[in-house]
This record gives structure tokens, C-alpha cells and sequence, in this order.
């Protein structure tokens, strides 16, 4: 009988689930108390989103993960709008994927990737606060046997208005909670909760303080590199350094007489991990291994040969179509002027400050990770996968991230798997891999190297006629997603990012003759997501090339843009915002040169204005950088800055002085002697300008903006040296960003 | 043995004299403030006080931290006081991911102790840590801020 009631439940559940707008799903109301089949369900927690204590103070927990963005402070501020609570009394708190698996995902997807924290799930994290305030109330109002309309809810407390008697939330959690296993579907109906008008916001839009900075100025917060588990051993791996080699020898037996060396353990079949009581011991005992490699097929791989490749695709006719419109086969037939210029962007490496860790325990029965991860379940499906226990004996635990920045969106034949792989050959003891600095630079899933040949027809008044753009070399989703890859058709429809006729990462430019395709062309690198993605070498390639095709026009490079911006007031009204603020017609400062670029991706319109200088040839100072993003609601303005300033810090840095090269099929960078990032002298400052909102759009902010910064720089570089720069990073021709 | 005062506290250890004084802080005393970015003194994310010196620990041995004073990220805080250059990262909401703020924050102690009130020339002087998000901003701004802090 009682699983009757809990099966009818389910379904009513999965029922309000798919009523809401498609999401899958936050709104799902705890299931029943038995912990066995649901998760862990405590007595005062309201709802899956929404613990109230009794001291009033309200846990809310964030599926997706923070590594700096801010999306914590940020999704807790959707949640806290919706349930009237009080702001100061808020802490958080990651729910675990195995938790999420046995309610059934009540929390919706953990992935945190593609600037999607706010703008995917903004809707459901309300609902879920909605839904724990309306328990909240119904909880007070029965209580006081008075009626739900008579109760309203502010600031963490419930008021009777009739009788002016009142509750504080934590004095009636845990009959909320309650509640919500008894109440039946049919006397309330949870879906019909509106959401609060923008108007009556009170906590989105605001530029509240990161919820998470106490413990990251006391060096108290625990990253994944920081974990400690009783009996914990350590680990430092390598792997064949050459990507597809193989292990073919090591001796350890000095090793094992080394003071707190406990074992010397394979990886598959490409890569060795010290096991010590120390991190230290373990990673200094790799240096004693007489390791040998075969390096296989791809030991003679350099970069010139990758470039090699790619420029003969710029020509090949093996290409998919991205987007096309007018006669683009016969845009030349009557041109008065053609352009072409090639461009390239190499490979490089996300390089966050804390490098790729994970801890594992695993004795037999069970497997269990301490991860910082950007997706919480694909971490679980890896630990699931690499441990061969069912998924009810695994679980994860996430961390707050020491910087992720597309790095930690992998998962397969990654850190993870190698973690639970040590675990299993040390059972019953906890293990933590750390990779050192080096391993991180030298596997990585890197930014995939491009190239791409620009051509243009520009008539006699100076305008456009047509734009071709081929793109050539690797596919992110080919490489590390290859079943997504699959279902598009072995299409990779991500590498036109930006560049896209309508919709999101649409292009800015109404162009009468346009055809954009792509060859693809794989390196053996392994390929993967960086900060921006695609939207990084597409917007720096039209960027750049529309600022070339000014000048052959002989048009100011903003009023040429402009005047090819009719169809895209979006696209245009970030970059006049930048043009303005920077005071694009005034002429600049004795000696100082500008640039501008924009771009539009993750749901978002971006541009950037720079104004630098060149002392000595080749010495570059940013004076001043002027950034627009139009992200239609800004939930967080000031935690939205921090991304847009610190965007160009990533951007730059790139631009730079970033590349990972190839040679003897290895990385050559490896540490950041040789993969610089830039310091504080060389940063800019710079202004945000967040555009008024646009009704009911949800961008993303963490990405978008790194696209801009290194056209618009290129651009005012053009004008103070009289080069144009087009392939990168900018140290490899001797500039130096001072 | 090797003897060394941590954060007011001493400490006789056992640990082979060319460990970094990095990893005898994360591994021997469980004072994982202090951050490995790098191991090669690029990042600054490991950076403490040896004497009143901001240091990279994670290229210092041990065996030369032998009868020192070391200041960690953990020994700022007085009788549960934040030190106001604390305060001031909190002020200027100045981390993001976090990971480099505590070596940032002690390359700050040293910068202030030298020159109480530095211009920006001095901060883009001193201050040459790495941070991948990219905070350098807001932490000028708290440098300021903390400059200004009287107490």
C-alpha cells in the first residue's frame, strides 16, 4: 500500500516536471522519507533546493559548480528572490550527483560549461524557491488556522496580516517539510506559483558580495588539491608524454626502499603513479623510475606539420556549410576590390591556478570522489564507469574550484578515471592524485588550433559585397565528445560559433554574399573546451578582417562596421556604447592608438574599445580598455564586472603570450616559465558598461567577453605599428605586453 | 630534526632537508592555506613570510627555514581578528576562484610593511603573482584599501 502512494507520487512528480516550460527539472517536491530509496532527505528541509534550521538559517544548494565565476552567489540570489528570505542568514552547500540520481534529478543538470549557471536554469532555481516559500506560508497559516491569502512572506518571516502575528521561517520548517509529503497534488497546484515581476525584485539585480569569499582570505576553504581524508595516501602520476604512447619500462624497485613510498602502480597503458604517504615523496620519486616510453605513431609530430595540414584545408573541397546566403560562387565576378588574408590561432591551455586533483576512495563495495569538477554527474558516470561498482555504490563530492575554465568540463581517459584507477590498486585506503604543474601543461584538452582564409568584395561606394570565410582544423566535439558528434551527423555545428546566420552566436554583419564553411582537420592533440570556445579565433578572425576591410574601403573601421549593422541594433548597440564611452570621435591621446571589435555568443552582445601605446617597436601598454555586455538581465552587476575585467586578463594573456607548440609530439610548454599569464603591471583597467536589460533574456556572462579583447586590441595595434599581426601568440613576433 | 617556528608555534620535524617548506606546510603541519601552483617560483601562489620576507615556498628547502619565523596565510588573523589587509580583500570582494588570493594576500603583507602607502607603480612593482581569472583589479583596489586602514 505505502508503495502505491510513493509510485502515484512519482508520477505526479515526473507530471509537474514536464509542465515546466520543458526544464527537467527543480521543482520536484521531497518524495517520501525513506532514505533508502530517495536519498537523505532531513526533517527540515522544505524542498530539494531549500533547507530552513531552526535558528532561521537558510541552506540553499547550488547544483552547478563555482570556480570563480560567481554563479553560487549568483543562482543563490534566484533562489532567495523568490522565497523572501532574509539575504545575511544565507549559506550554501553543493548537493552530491548520487544524492541527485536516487531522488531523480531534482536539481536538473550540474554541468557548469557554455556560460549556462543563470541562463538555463534561472527559471527552475526560482520555482524552486517559490515553492518552498508557499510551504513556508501554508505551514504558518495552518498553524494558525487562519487562511494562506490572509499570510504573506517577507524578509525570513511569515505575517498573519489580519492579527499581525507572525512566524520566523525556522519556527515552521520543519512542518513545511511535512507538508510537502502530505500535501496531495490536487489541493495545491504548484505549477500554476507565478514568479515575481522583474519590478518587485528585491535581490537579483543587485551587486551583492560573493557569498564565498570568508574561507578564500583565511586560507581556510578546502580545494580538491587540499583534502585530507584519515589514512589518506598520495599520488603523482605520468603519462607518456607523447600523446598516444605507450609505458614500456620502468624499474622501482629503488623507489620502494624510498622513505613513504608505498607502491608504484600502472595506469592503463600509457601512464605510472607513485603511491607515498607524501605528495612530495611521490612525485619526486617519479624522477627515479627510469621510465621508458614508446612514444608511437605521433613521436615526429610538430606544430609546422599540424600547419601544415590545416593550411592545405583552406583549399580542400572537403567542406560543411555553416552559413550561406546571396551568390557567394560568383561574389567576384564584378568586384572593384577583393581582399584575402589568412589567419591562425594556435593550441593552448587553460592552465588554472589549481591543478587537475581528484581523491578516491574505493575498497571493493564502494567508490567515492572528492573532485572539483564542472559536471558533478559526469564525474559520477566516470567514477561509475572506471570503478565497475553499480551507481548506488558510488558517489562524488564536489569542491569549490581553484579555476576550471573548460579544463574541467573533461572526463573521459582524464584525472578522474586515473584517480579511481591508483584507488583500486591501493583498496580501502583513501587516495588524492595530484598532477604536478607539468602534467597539467602537458595533457591537457586543449584549445584546438585553427586557421582561417578570409575573403572580401568591396564595391566602388565601399561597401561589402560578399565574405567568404573557410575555417580549417580541429573539432572540439570530434575529439571530446565524440557521441554528441555522432548525433550531429559528424557535423561539428560549434565551430561557426559567432558566426551563425540567427539565433545565438549569430553574426553581426548583413552581407549581401556570405558563404562561411569548415574543413575539419585533427591534430593528434586532444582537443577541448577553453574559456569562450569557438567564439575565441571566430570573432578575432571577422574582427580583425572587417577592421582590413575599413581601410581598403577607406572608412573609420566603427562607421564601416556600423553601416553593415542595419539588421543586428543588438550587435550595434554595444559597440556605439564603446565607441562612446571611449570617445572613438575624439581623437585619442599624442601617441595612443584605438580599436574596437564585438561579438555576440552564450545569449549575450559583447564589445570592447582598447587604447594602447608602442615605446621601442615593440614594447605594448593597454591604457584603457572600454567593455559593453548586454546580458539582458544582470542578476549580479558587480560580480558581472568582475567577470568582464578578469575576461580580458584570460583573453589577453592569450593574445600574448600563450601557445602550446608540438614538437617530438609533445607539448613544449611546461610549466609557466614558458607559458606566461599576465601580472598585475600588465593588466588595464577597465570600464564596464552593462547595457540596460532586455526583457526576459538570460545571457551568459563568463565567456562571452574574452572574444573581444584580443581583436580589439589587434585592431589598435594595426594603427600604432602599421602591422597586422595574424598568427599568435603576439610574443612569437617580439612584442611584449608591458 | 629540523626546527622551525610556524605562526608563533615551533616545530621539531623529521622531513628529508631538500623538501620545499611549501610542501612540510600542506603535508607535515596541514596548513594547506598555502597553494601549489607551479613548484618553480613562477605563480606566487605559495608565497609566505620566512623573517618578515615574502618568499616562493615552494622552491625553499626546508633545511634553509632551519630556526626561522614563518608567517603562513593561517597565522594572520590575531586573537580572531582579521588582518586588515583581509578585511580589505573582503571590502573590494576581491577573490574569484580563490586559489592564488592567500599568496597574493601575503605578497601584500610584505609590500605594506616596506611601503605603507604604495602607489600603483609600487603594487605593479611588487606584486607579480599569477591569478587565471584575472582579480588584479579588485585586488589593486584592496591593496588601497588596506593602505588606508589606520588600524
Amino acid at each position: 500500500m505505502k508503495a502505491e502512494v510513493k509510485i502515484s507520487r512519482r508520477v505526479f512528480l515526473a507530471r509537474s516536471a514536464l509542465a515546466c516550460s520543458g526544464l527537467a527539472i527543480g521543482v520536484a517536491i521531497p518524495t517520501a522519507a525513506n532514505a533508502t530509496e530517495t536519498g537523505n532527505i532531513r526533517s527540515d528541509e522544505v524542498n530539494a533546493w531549500v533547507v530552513v534550521r531552526s535558528d532561521d538559517t537558510v541552506l540553499i544548494r547550488i547544483a552547478r559548480s563555482e570556480m570563480g565565476q560567481g554563479t553560487l552567489t549568483g543562482l543563490a540570489q534566484l533562489v532567495a528572490e523568490e522565497l523572501e528570505c532574509d539575504w545575511s542568514k544565507i549559506v550554501t552547500e553543493f548537493p552530491t550527483p548520487g544524492e541527485s540520481a536516487k531522488r531523480g534529478r531534482p536539481w536538473g543538470a550540474f554541468g557548469t560549461f557554455g556560460s549556462h549557471g543563470i541562463r538555463d536554469s534561472h527559471e527552475y532555481v526560482r520555482k524552486g524557491g517559490a515553492i518552498a516559500r508557499e510551504l513556508l506560508v501554508l505551514a504558518a497559516a495552518k498553524r494558525l488556522r487562519v487562511h494562506r491569502g490572509d499570510c504573506r512572506a517577507n524578509n525570513g518571516v511569515i505575517i498573519h496580516a489580519p492579527s499581525g502575528r507572525r512566524f520566523r521561517y525556522g519556527e515552521v520548517a520543519e512542518e513545511a517539510a511535512r507538508l510537502a509529503q502530505d500535501i496531495q497534488p490536487k489541493e495545491f497546484n504548484f505549477d500554476s506559483l507565478v514568479l515575481k515581476s522583474p519590478a518587485d525584485w528585491k535581490i537579483i539585480g543587485k551587486p551583492l558580495k560573493r557569498l564565498d569569499t570568508g574561507d578564500k582570505v583565511n586560507g581556510k576553504q578546502v580545494y580538491g588539491a587540499d583534502v585530507r581524508l584519515p589514512d589518506m595516501l598520495n599520488a603523482s602520476v605520468r603519462r607518456c608524454p607523447v600523446f598516444g604512447g605507450r609505458l614500456k619500462s620502468y624499474r622501482s624497485a629503488n623507489v620502494l626502499q624510498q622513505r613513504g613510498i608505498e607502491k608504484v602502480v600502472t595506469i592503463g597503458d600509457d601512464a605510472i603513479a607513485v603511491v607515498a604517504d607524501t605528495w612530495w615523496r611521490a612525485n619526486k620519486a617519479l624522477d627515479n623510475l627510469d621510465i621508458q616510453w614508446d612514444e608511437g605513431p605521433n613521436a615526429t609530430q610538430t606544430s609546422d606539420a599540424v600547419d601544415a595540414m590545416l593550411r592545405e584545408g583552406l583549399s580542400s573541397e572537403d567542406a560543411v556549410v555553416g552559413n550561406r546566403n546571396g551568390d557567394p560562387e560568383r561574389m567576384f565576378d564584378n568586384t572593384e576590390q577583393m581582399l584575402e588574408a589568412v589567419y591562425a590561432y594556435p593550441h593552448q591551455t587553460q592552465a588554472p591556478m589549481e591543478p587537475m586533483n581528484a581523491t578516491v576512495f574505493y575498497d571493493g563495495h564502494r567508490c567515492e570522489a572528492w573532485v572539483p569538477t564542472q559536471d558533478g554527474e559526469k564525474a559520477f558516470q566516470e567514477v561509475v564507469r572506471a570503478s565497475e561498482l553499480p551507481p548506488a555504490q558510488c558517489e562524488v563530492h564536489k569542491l569549490i574550484i581553484g579555476g576550471g575554465f573548460g579544463r574541467r568540463g573533461h572526463y573521459d581517459d582524464d584525472f578522474l578515471s586515473q584517480a579511481v584507477q591508483i584507488a583500486r590498486q591501493v583498496p580501502g585506503r583513501p587516495v588524492k592524485l595530484l598532477w604536478s604543474r607539468e602534467e597539467d601543461m602537458t595533457h591537457s584538452r586543449y584549445h584546438p588550433v585553427m586557421h582561417c582564409k578570409l575573403q572580401a568584395a568591396i564595391s566602388n561606394q565601399g561597401q561589402l559585397q560578399g565574405l567568404r570565410m573557410r575555417l580549417c582544423g580541429q573539432s572540439i566535439l570530434a575529439g571530446a565528445r565524440p557521441q554528441l558528434y555522432a548525433r550531429f551527423n559528424h557535423k561539428d555545428p560549434f565551430v561557426f560559433q559567432g558566426l551563425n546566420r540567427g539565433g545565438d552566436a549569430s553574426i553581426g554583419y548583413g552581407i549581401p554574399s556570405l558563404l562561411i564553411d569548415y574543413v575539419m582537420r585533427n591534430s593528434h592533440v586532444p582537443p577541448g573546451f577553453w574559456r569562450g570556445v569557438n567564439i575565441n579565433q571566430n570573432a578575432l578572425f571577422l574582427e580583425c578582417f572587417m577592421d582590413e576591410l575599413a581601410e581598403a574601403a577607406g572608412k573609420d573601421p566603427y562607421r564601416f562596421r556600423r553601416e553593415h549593422m542595419h539588421e543586428h541594433p543588438n550587435h550595434r548597440a554595444v559597440l556605439d556604447a564603446v565607441a562612446d564611452r571611449i570617445g572613438w570621435d575624439q581623437s585619442a591621446p599624442e601617441d595612443r592608438y584605438r580599436g574596437l571589435a564585438q561579438a555576440h555568443a552564450y545569449g549575450s552582445y559583447v564589445a570592447a574599445a582598447c587604447e594602447l601605446s608602442v615605446s621601442e617597436g615593440n614594447r605594448v601598454k593597454i591604457h584603457r580598455i572600454v567593455a559593453a555586455t548586454d546580458c539582458g538581465y544582470a542578476v549580479n552587476p558587480a560580480q558581472i564586472r568582475r567577470q568582464v575585467s578578469g575576461s580580458f586578463v584570460f583573453g589577453l594573456s592569450a593574445l600574448f603570450m600563450q601557445a602550446c607548440t608540438v614538437k617530438g609530439g609533445r607539448i613544449e610548454q611546461h610549466n609557466f616559465d614558458t607559458y606566461p599569464s599576465m601580472r598585475m603591471a600588465q593588466t588595464p583597467e577597465v570600464e564596464t558598461i552593462i547595457m540596460e536589460s532586455r526583457a526576459d533574456t538570460w545571457g551568459g556572462v563568463g565567456e562571452p567577453t574574452i572574444a573581444v579583447a584580443a581583436p580589439a586590441v589587434l585592431n589598435a595595434l594595426y594603427r600604432a605599428t602599421g602591422k597586422r599581426y595574424r598568427d599568435f601568440p603576439l610574443s612569437k613576433h617580439g612584442l611584449l605586453l608591458v | 630534526m629540523i626546527r622551525l617556528t610556524v605562526n608563533d608555534k615551533e616545530y621539531s620535524l623529521d622531513v628529508e632537508p631538500d623538501t620545499p617548506l611549501l610542501w612540510v606546510l600542506r603535508e607535515q603541519l596541514s596548513l594547506t592555506g598555502t597553494k601549489y601552483g607551479c613548484g618553480k617560483a613562477q605563480c606566487g601562489a605559495c608565497t609566505v613570510q620566512v623573517d618578515g620576507i615574502a618568499l616562493r615556498s615552494c622552491v625553499f628547502p626546508i633545511a634553509a627555514a632551519s630556526g626561522k619565523k614563518i608567517t603562513t596565510i593561517e597565522g594572520l588573523e590575531r586573537s580572531g581578528k582579521l588582518h586588515k589587509i583581509q578585511r580589505a580583500w573582503i571590502e573590494a570582494d576581491a577573490p574569484q576562484c580563490g586559489y592564488c588570493q592567500s599568496g597574493m594576500i601575503m605578497a601584500t603583507v610584505a609590500l605594506l610593511e616596506t611601503t605603507p602607502s604604495p602607489s600603483d607603480a609600487d603594487i605593479d612593482d611588487q606584486i607579480t603573482n599569477i591569478c587565471r581569472c584575472g582579480t588584479f583589479q579588485e585586488v589593486r583596489q584592496a591593496i588601497h584599501l588596506a593602505a588606508a586602514d589606520q588600524d
